[in-house]
This record gives C-alpha cells, sequence and structure tokens, in this order.
C-alpha cells in the first residue's frame, strides 16, 4: 500500500471517528465497507478473523482497527490508523470535559443520547448481519452464534470462556 | 460528610497504572472493570457520579471505555491526567494485539489455528449480538425507537448503503423524536 493510500486511510479513519457514536462497533460495517468491499485489501472472512482477534485480546473493541492497519501497511499502518481513530474522538472528548464541569445535566445532551441510541443498535445488528456470512460456513456456525447470545444473555459467564469454548469447537471439527 | 466523593487530585502516573490494570483485565468490555476499581477500589468516584459520567462517556463518539478514561483522568488531573489515563487504556491492549497480530500472520494459515479461529470468531459475532440485544433491552417498547433501530440496521447491513448518509438522514428525526418526547 502506497502513503497516499494509506493517508486516504487514515483520514477516513479520523472522519469515522467523530461519527462512532456508541461505540466502535457502530462504524464496522462503514470499515468494513472501504477496506473489503470497496478497496478489496482484505476478505471478507479476513476482515472478521482481525475482528475475533481483537475480541479475545483485552482492552477495547476499538482495537480491530490498528490490526487492519498493520495488515494493510504494516507497522507504520498499525501506529496511524490507531492515532487516527483515537485523536478525534480524543480531542472531542477533552472539550467536553472541559464543559461538562458547568453544565452537567444539560436537557439537549440527553435528548442527544436517547435519540441516538436506537440508530446505535441498529448499526450493532449491521454490523453482526455484516460478518455472519463471512465467519459461518454452514449451520453448525450458526448454532454456535445463537448459543452465545443465549448464555450471555442468560448467565454471567466471563465472555474469555465462550471464546475459549469456541476455539476448542473449532479445533474439535464442531464448526 | 456529604454523599458526594471530595474532589481531589491524582497524579498522571497513578492514573496510568490505574487505567492499564483496568484494561488488561477487561475481557469483553471495560465498563465492568472501570466501576470495579474507580468506585469500590480507589473510590474516586460515587456510584451516582460514575453513572453519570459513563452516560456522557456513552454520548461522545469513540469506544466508551476510552472516553470514560479521559473524562476521569481530566477530572482528577487536568489535562495531563486525561493524556495519561488514555495512554495507559490503550498502550498495553495496542502492544498484545499486535503480538497477537504478528502469531496470527505467521501461525494462521496451519490448520489447526485456522479452525480454532473460526470458532471464535462464531462465539465474537455472537457477543456482539448479545450485545445489541442487551441495549435493545433497555429501549421502550414503542415503534418509533424501534422503527429507527430497523431502518438503520437495513439502510447499513442489508442495502450497504454508506454510514454517513444513513446516519446522517435518520439523527436528525431521531433526536428530534426524543427531544419532543422528553417528557413523556
Amino acid at each position: 500500500m502506497s502513503l497516499d493510500e494509506l493517508w486516504a486511510l487514515c483520514l477516513y479513519f479520523m472522519m469515522l471517528s467523530f461519527l462512532a457514536i456508541g461505540g466502535a462497533g457502530s462504524v464496522l460495517p462503514e470499515m468494513h465497507r472501504y477496506v473489503v468491499e470497496i478497496h478489496a485489501l482484505m476478505t471478507s472472512a479476513q476482515f472478521a478473523q482481525l475482528y475475533s482477534l481483537a475480541q479475545v485480546a483485552p482492552g477495547p473493541n476499538v482495537m480491530y482497527v490498528p490490526l487492519i492497519g498493520w495488515h494493510v501497511a504494516g507497522w507504520i499502518g498499525a501506529v496511524s490508523t490507531m492515532f487516527a481513530v483515537v485523536v478525534p474522538s480524543f480531542t472531542l472528548t477533552f472539550f467536553i470535559a472541559h464543559l461538562h464541569a458547568r453544565h452537567p445535566k444539560a436537557a439537549f445532551g440527553i435528548a442527544i443520547r436517547r435519540g441516538l441510541t436506537p440508530i446505535t443498535i441498529g448499526l450493532l445488528f449491521a454490523s453482526a448481519w455484516i460478518l455472519l456470512p463471512a465467519v459461518n460456513q454452514d449451520w453448525r456456525g450458526y448454532v454456535l452464534t445463537a448459543l452465545t447470545v443465549a448464555l450471555v444473555l442468560r448467565t454471567p459467564l466471563n465472555p474469555i470462556w465462550l471464546l475459549a469454548a469456541g476455539a476448542i469447537a473449532g479445533m474439535t471439527g464442531m464448526v | 460528610m456529604t454523599p458526594e466523593a471530595p474532589e481531589r487530585r491524582v497524579g498522571a502516573l497513578e492514573l496510568f497504572l490505574t487505567f492499564t490494570r483496568i484494561t488488561v483485565s477487561s475481557f469483553g468490555g471495560a465498563l465492568f472493570w472501570s466501576r470495579r476499581a474507580l468506585v469500590e477500589r480507589h473510590r474516586w468516584l460515587t456510584e451516582h457520579e460514575f453513572v453519570e459520567i459513563l452516560s456522557l462517556a456513552q454520548l461522545l463518539p469513540g469506544a466508551s471505555g476510552v472516553n470514560l478514561a479521559v473524562l476521569v483522568g481530566y477530572r482528577f488531573g487536568g489535562w495531563r491526567g486525561a493524556f495519561a489515563s488514555l495512554t495507559g487504556f490503550l498502550a498495553a491492549p495496542f502492544v498484545v494485539i499486535m503480538t497477537l497480530g504478528v502469531l496470527h500472520q505467521r501461525y494462521g494459515d496451519l490448520p489447526l489455528v485456522h479452525a480454532a479461529l473460526t470458532g471464535m470468531s462464531a462465539v465474537a459475532i455472537g457477543l456482539l449480538l448479545a450485545m445489541a440485544v442487551r441495549m435493545g433491552m433497555v429501549l421502550q417498547r414503542r415503534w418509533l425507537p424501534w422503527l429507527f433501530v430497523s431502518l438503520a440496521f437495513v439502510g447499513v447491513g442489508v442495502m450497504r448503503w454508506p454510514f454517513v448518509a444513513v446516519v446522517g438522514a435518520l439523527a436528525p428525526f431521531a433526536i428530534a423524536a426524543s427531544w419532543r418526547g422528553r417528557q413523556a
């Protein structure tokens, strides 16, 4: 990947950083569109694998972004996409922290948050919808995904055990 | 004594170390561990203050754990504290994830590793779906919020329209609806 292309990718991620309402998961469909569908920098299955690697590691979900950067442009890609995705929202949060000291309970802020929540939820469903066919080759994969949803919602299990169980299910050829 | 935690200053190094500790223990979401460290262990924030600062962190764009670190850091240590907390929150995971990335590139094509990753990916999508369902459970059971959920899902997920266009078109209506309904 040339430096120009990397610069374009970073600019794009910077813009998404401002728009990542409800966390890094909500811009996942757009990152997928840019990286897989428009620029064909990796396959959908590779994208899904990098996302799952970030789930296995400790820390925030946003860590799938430097992995994408690293995959397309090596170390410089990892570092620059990390900065691209963190710096804009950090700057905004920093200024809001400043303002928050003065107007902690502005009604308009509450209206914005309540209004955007349904859109965030729709975007999370969209992320899952886009990744599902890339990840699961047949019905057994879908069963494992459905089982995970049920366990997360009904038990207090730490997700790391579910990921470990998924790895075992994969290695023993169950999915 | 007031119920509010006393205002105090915390050094940049302590903020850095606290958020490093939070982030390295946070598998599958940092919020659980943040609450435990900030409210129960260090008692920098009361339960109520934590919820308030968390909802602000979720309102702002970007990962809510990252925003929370910046807000808490700024409050107890000014701009240096904000920077120390952010760095603490991201540095260790960055090193871990890059190590995993290098291992993945080298060994990801081995059949056994590939099989393990396939299984883990199926689970990872399940975790994502469960988070969406859990967030959906707090929505009111009225048709309007669910209309926005469906439109965002169909526009971005099924039709694959650009995120900016879909969110840009929906957000003003969604915010207006919640502004009008705020007394209800």
